[in-house]
């Protein structure tokens, strides 16, 4: 994916395989000798974390599905036999649901990242797109698999999440009626959503492959926001990047083992412990933990249209932030203004995340519309004026000076050849 | 393709190879650790496991009768042979029989000979109870059928005698015998 | 980013704290449960064979009368990080319950002795029944209800719960809720005729009635056979049922946890040798 690989196997018959179809090459060019920035920090190791959690997504995922019934009488008894009869199954079962969450962590650390360090920018535009359609994919994908085990969340999310789309007008009626294939989410409802989950994984594995073939067209973005100039701007992917990554990862595992071992339903509901009820709602609709901002945004605009598009406008947005921030300068290390701003909206996010958790009355309601308002805001009026008003930092001559003045307290590189062994392709 | 020739990696190598070594070792430990549970969850599960006995009652059924109860997701058969089916069985030269062994886990004198006193119940002579699936490639024979009047696989054409031991045809083994108990008279507890 | 991140955190912890202060924590009117001390809450938890012993039969001689419990199997009593019933027992616990079956030979169904492999029996053929039989309200299955309740704790101490690990809520509700009867109704408050005043009860008001007085279950043990002591020991067979294998899952996270800190440290320091020589 890196285009042309210097990779010579020395093996006859490696070679024979290796003109007719490169893909050992393709490998090599991708995850050895790949060129990586050689000053990424740790907030760079989220996408492979986020590789891996969509392995484990995938893997647990299928095997669970050797032992789910998708029927609305059989799918709650399913997922408790899988709890307590099927071997290992309650770990694997944990695994899965708790994945969910901690892939959500991933891609939202590794969103936020991209969004500090200008990753979007030109020529990144098509990389951050295919980022956010992996996003929507994710959301689609985790919504119909938390009504899978059929307790009283899975029925009421379904159903108020599926009541979105009454709101288009005209046809809205009509196609709620087509997505639950009935008159309310009943068994034809929960089939197809059982089909899709099982679909949806691997489209997002299609869509990370575009993703990182697009990453390695054009190139990883760096802290500086400096593009790669020289060969001793990088270092090759393998060993340095993969060390660093496998690291990140195991702790990252550490993270997910201790909601996966010690505090499994800390991140679900204990509603959906109880066999769903169509005749009766539970006192509080809380979606899970990753939707709830855009839970909040829903629930700001006192429209039921309104509220849908807002929701989804909050997402659409995202597709057009290279074009919506103004400013040429990448990272916010060199924008003092936008960094601010930045952290103004991290902190917005949680609030709505947090507002969203709450019941719409009093005071939440007032805070939340004023979050979503900034939320729009910051979108669509801050970041088109920044890139004008902002007067940015100087910035590094090249990611290696910026490295080695870091490294030397201030002081300039080194006379003479600096010590960099790294050899970019 | 890169080279890492520093000063600095020259230094030390074998306290970097066992480093190296260590980590490796971490991450195949892991990995097989990890993979187990996922190989473990497609064996039978607690609840499979515990339907392992049938009780029934056999009361009713008449010599030259049998059943074929489910055991296990298996059919079982339940044969109460006439005597004739007894003499033929017993008449057969064991040195004739294809499969020497008895293929009978209730046996407790340590005898496994293919001898029909071995195959039936013991002490109950007329009851034949056996896992109805063929030894060759497990479809279930038709009883009361084929060249010894025992049974007969109509799949590959495997001939069992009225002991249900292979005859003729490719499989190679007796009709297996489920472990089972008399617990009473006409009650039988097969698994 | 290290300054501006405080800065943000700050920022952001002023945001939430008040946003916390406000109303809205209040459990829907209802007190909030005590916390009990459980030997299977914390990293090492496990169950008190004993205790689960006591609660099961708590349950049968009290509780079954209306709460089935249908994802339960006889067998699972006497399965490891139980009760720890012998098989013998269980198999004679089992043939007391007759357990429907069939259709035999004549296409009628019939009637046996339960065997291990058997679900739990439920009280009544069917939510419609069981709430004809109870004024309406239908008596919640317990197989995983220590799991399905809960009470609110509120944005800052949800927090803390994920490094106490405090996974108990359920219980300590149910706890709380059957010893919470014969307490003063709060003046100005009348419930529904039929409906009991618990002050831990969501609303105040359940339909069921207290279920449970000192002495009313023998304890052979020497274990006080008080209201709250029952409440505890069915509380705990409670959690048992709906996390049966909560042993193994402590337990092998602990394995876990330590093999990846150690794998964490190698990988720490061969990262760190890789890249000794790229200043970075």
């Amino acid at each position: 994916m890196s285009g042309h690989s210097t990779f010579e196997p020395k093996n006859p018959v490696l070679k024979w395989f290796e003109s007719r179809l490169p893909i050992i090459g393709l490998m090599h060019g991708s995850f050895v000798a790949y060129p990586t920035p050689r000053n990424l920090n740790y907030w760079w190791t989220f996408g492979g974390i986020l590789s891996m959690m969509l392995g484990v997504q995938i893997i647990t995922g299928i095997v669970l599905a050797m032992h789910y019934t998708p029927h609305v009488d059989l799918a709650f008894n399913s997922v408790e036999h899988i709890m307590r009869d099927v071997n290992w199954g309650w770990m694997i079962r944990y695994m899965h649901a708790n994945g969910a969450s901690m892939f959500f962590i991933a891609v939202y650390i590794h969103i936020f990242r991209g969004v500090y360090y200008g990753s979007y920018k030109e020529p990144r535009e098509v990389l951050w797109i295919l980022g956010v359609v992996i996003f929507l994919l994710m959301m689609a994908t985790a919504f119909m698999g938390y009504v899978l085990p059929w307790g009283q969340m899975s029925l009421w999310g379904a159903i108020v999440i599926t009541n979105l789309f009454s709101a288009i007008p005209f046809v809205g009626e009509a196609i709620t009626t087509w997505l639950w294939g009935g008159f309310a989410v009943d068994n034809p409802t929960l089939n197809r959503f059982f089909s899709l989950h099982y679909l949806l994984p691997f489209m997002i594995a299609g869509v990370v492959v575009l993703h990182v073939w697009a990453l390695h067209v054009v190139g990883q973005n760096n802290p500086t926001g400096v593009e790669v100039k020289s060969s001793s701007d990088t270092v090759p992917f393998t060993p340095h990047a993969t060390a660093k990554d496998s690291f990140a990862m195991v702790c990252f595992l550490i993270f997910f083992a201790w909601f996966l071992f010690y505090t499994p339903n800390y991140l679900g509901h204990a509603d959906n412990y109880i066999p769903a009820n169509p005749l009766q709602t539970p006192a509080h609709i809380v979606p899970e933990w990753y939707f709830l901002p855009f839970y909040a945004i829903l629930r700001a605009i006192p429209s039921k249209l309104g509220g849908v598009l807002a929701m989804f406008g909050a997402i659409v947005v995202l597709f057009f932030l290279p074009w919506l921030d103004t400013a040429k300068t990448r990272s916010a290390k060199y924008r003092p203004l936008y960094r601010q701003f930045f952290w103004v909206l991290v902190a917005v996010c949680l609030g709505l995340g947090y507002i969203g958790a709450m019941p719409p009355e009093g005071w939440y309601v007032i805070i939340g519309r004023i979050l979503t308002a900034y939320y729009f805001i910051h979108f669509l009026v801050i970041l088109p004026l920044l890139g004008f008003i902002e007067k940015p930092l100087p910035l590094p001559a090249s990611i290696t000076e910026a490295v080695l003045k870091g490294q030397a307290g201030g002081s300039l590189a080194p006379a003479g050849a600096p010590n960099i062994p790294g050899r970019g392709a | 393709m890169t080279e890492l020739a520093t000063p600095s990696l020259v230094e030390q190598p074998t306290r970097r190879d066992f480093l190296y070594i260590a980590t490796g070792a971490f991450a195949a430990v892991g990995g097989a650790a990890a993979v187990w549970p996922f190989i473990s969850q497609m064996n039978p599960d607690a609840s499979t496991l515990a339907l392992a006995s049938t009780d029934v009652d056999v009361s009713a059924i008449a010599e030259g009768q049998a059943i074929t109860i489910k055991w296990r997701g298996k059919p079982v058969f339940i044969r109460h042979r006439t005597a004739k089916e007894i003499e033929e069985a017993k008449a057969v030269p064991l040195a004739e029989l294809i499969d020497q062994s008895a293929r009978n886990p209730n046996i407790t004198t340590g005898d496994d000979t293919a001898t029909d006193a071995n195959r039936a119940a013991a002490g109950k002579e007329p009851w034949l109870i056996m896992i109805g699936t063929c030894t060759h490639l497990g479809c279930v024979p038709i009883g009361l059928a084929g060249d010894y009047n025992g049974w007969f696989c109509p799949c590959h054409g495997s001939h069992y005698d009225t002991a249900g031991r292979i005859r003729k045809g490719p499989a190679p083994e007796n009709l297996h015998i489920p472990p089972y108990e008399f617990t009473n008279d006409t009650t039988i507890r097969v698994g | 980013m290290s300054r501006t991140l405080s800065v943000a955190i700050k920022a952001a912890a002023i945001a939430f704290a008040s946003l916390a202060a406000s109303p809205g924590f209040a459990a829907e009117g209802a007190s909030t449960p005590h916390k009990q001390d459980w030997t299977f809450s914390g990293p090492f938890g496990h169950f008190d064979q004993a205790q689960l012993q006591r609660g099961f039969k708590v349950y049968r001689e009290v509780c079954a009368a209306c709460h089935g419990m249908r994802l339960v199997s006889f067998r699972n009593l006497m399965e490891e990080g139980g009760p720890g019933f012998s098989e013998g027992q269980i198999r004679l616990l089992a043939a007391e319950y007759q357990i429907q079956d069939g259709p035999g030979e004549d296409g009628q169904m019939f009637e046996r002795p339960g065997r291990p492999s058997d679900r739990w029996p439920s009280p009544f053929p069917n939510e419609q029944a069981a709430r004809a039989s109870n004024g309406g309200a239908y008596p919640p299955d317990f197989s995983v209800l220590a799991k399905a309740r809960t009470y609110t704790r509120g944005f800052w101490l949800s927090l803390l719960d994920l490094v106490t690990q405090y996974q108990e809520h359920g219980v300590d509700y149910i706890h709380a809720l059957l010893t919470g009867y014969d307490q003063p109704v709060p003046e100005g408050q009348q419930g529904q005729p039929g409906l009991h005043y618990n002050p831990y009860f969501p609303g105040g008001w359940i339909a069921m009635a207290k279920p449970i007085n000192d002495g009313q279950v023998e304890y052979t043990d020497g274990t006080p056979a008080t209201v709250d002591q029952y409440a505890r020991d069915v509380s705990a067979f409670m959690m048992w049922a709906a996390e049966p294998h909560l042993e193994t899952r402590k337990q092998t996270g602990f394995i876990v946890i330590i093999f990846l800190a150690v794998f964490a440290g190698l990988l720490y320091f061969t990262k760190k040798k890789v890249w000794s020589s790229v200043a970075h």
